[in-house]
């Protein structure tokens, strides 16, 4: 147990170290009055949308296509978030909507 | 400046900052309800993965980052090695380049409170604030300072609840991980509606599915990682020498 927390802390630390990086390095990079490299303009740009593609697709890393139930809970919860996003634009309810389908599919249908 | 001045500037300075206060809550309104549930939902799954409520709230108050912390539950399940995680909240992280970069002016003159705004800089309070020009008799920088801080105590308060009521739910919870993938699917589709980095989108899907098949699900990331930001560079020179032509 104790082995783990001290696992747990170093993986918390990770995650605060990669954000504090993340948010201060243009202030540090970019004081007043420097131009900002165009890469890192673009990186910032177009990097956040590859990343999101990236994270559902690590999302769904365990998903079997090929073996029943073929990722029907995921696919048919996926749907229904992207049309009651497409149609409501609130994420709130996309989320809670798509999470309450999934749990309902998996405990009680498939 | 005698004492009886050094008070009336103090008061008026007090007064200021409730000023700023009462202009900043309201901005704050849509984040709070947002900021609530998702962190009660962190909380909850947390919790279940048997996390106290004790951890919850620290992490929400030092890392401060939604979606991470959603990735992280995941990092501690599995266990990963801290360098693992390092380099994919990096990659998570990115688009706090494209906030900060874009903030670069509007925080230049916020002296002492410059190191939080930067800190609490997430992707809703970056919504707020980035279109956010308050009337010239209110002090700017205490707007975004409390805008900034409201939105730091909703997601805390809604994790430590979360963790909380995670101790008392007795309903099958199986399933509630989701919410993660839900989040980033609804992120993507906003990305998607915005009209914007369509391309980049469908790389990042596609590299990563690719990426997935061939290397397996425990070596992907890195690899996707790779060949996304290969990707995205060859872009960048292609378009850069275009314009070079034209």
């Amino acid at each position: 147990m104790k082995q783990e927390m001290i696992q747990y802390l170093f993986l918390v630390v990770s995650m605060i170290a990669a954000t504090t990086i993340t948010r201060f390095l243009p202030f540090l990079l970019f004081p007043a009055g420097k131009e900002t490299p165009r890469y890192i303009t673009y990186l910032g740009k177009t990097l956040p949308y590859a990343t999101i593609g990236l994270l559902v697709v690590y999302c769904l890393k365990g998903v079997s296509f090929f073996v029943y139930p073929h990722g029907l809970s995921e696919a048919i919860s996926i749907v229904l978030i992207v049309f009651l996003h497409l149609l409501k634009g609130n994420s709130l309810l996309s989320i809670g909507a798509g999470t309450a389908c999934y749990m309902i599919l998996t405990q009680f249908v498939f | 400046m005698n004492y009886k001045e050094e008070i009336c500037e103090q008061e008026k300075s007090q007064s200021q900052n409730m000023a700023a206060l009462r202009y900043a809550f309201p901005k704050t309104a849509p984040v709070m309800a947002g900021y609530l549930v998702l962190g009660a939902a962190y909380g909850i799954l947390m919790s279940e993965k048997g996390f106290g409520i004790w951890w919850p709230l620290i992490i929400s108050v030092f890392v401060y980052a939604g979606s991470l912390q959603y990735l992280g539950i995941t990092f501690f399940v599995a266990l990963v090695n801290p360098w693992y995680a390092f380099f994919m909240s990096l990659m998570l992280n990115a688009r706090h380049l494209f906030y900060g970069i874009s903030m670069l002016d509007k925080y230049r003159e916020a002296g002492k409170l410059k190191p939080y705004l930067i800190f609490a800089l997430t992707d809703e309070t970056f919504s707020v604030l980035c279109n956010e020009e308050p009337p010239k008799d209110i002090p700017k920088y205490m707007v975004y300072f409390f805008v900034s801080l409201l939105d730091h105590i909703y997601w805390s308060l809604g994790a430590f609840l979360g963790a909380i009521a995670g101790t008392m739910i007795s309903f099958d919870t199986a399933g509630m991980d989701f919410a993660l993938t839900a989040l980033f699917v609804v992120i993507f589709v906003d990305q998607w509606k915005s009209g914007k980095g369509h391309w980049s989108a469908l790389t990042g899907v596609l590299a990563s599915a690719l990426c997935l098949k061939v290397f397996g699900q425990n070596g992907f990331i890195v690899s996707a990682m790779i060949v996304i930001l290969g990707l995205i560079t060859s872009a960048y020179y292609m378009e850069k020498r275009k314009e070079k032509q034209s």
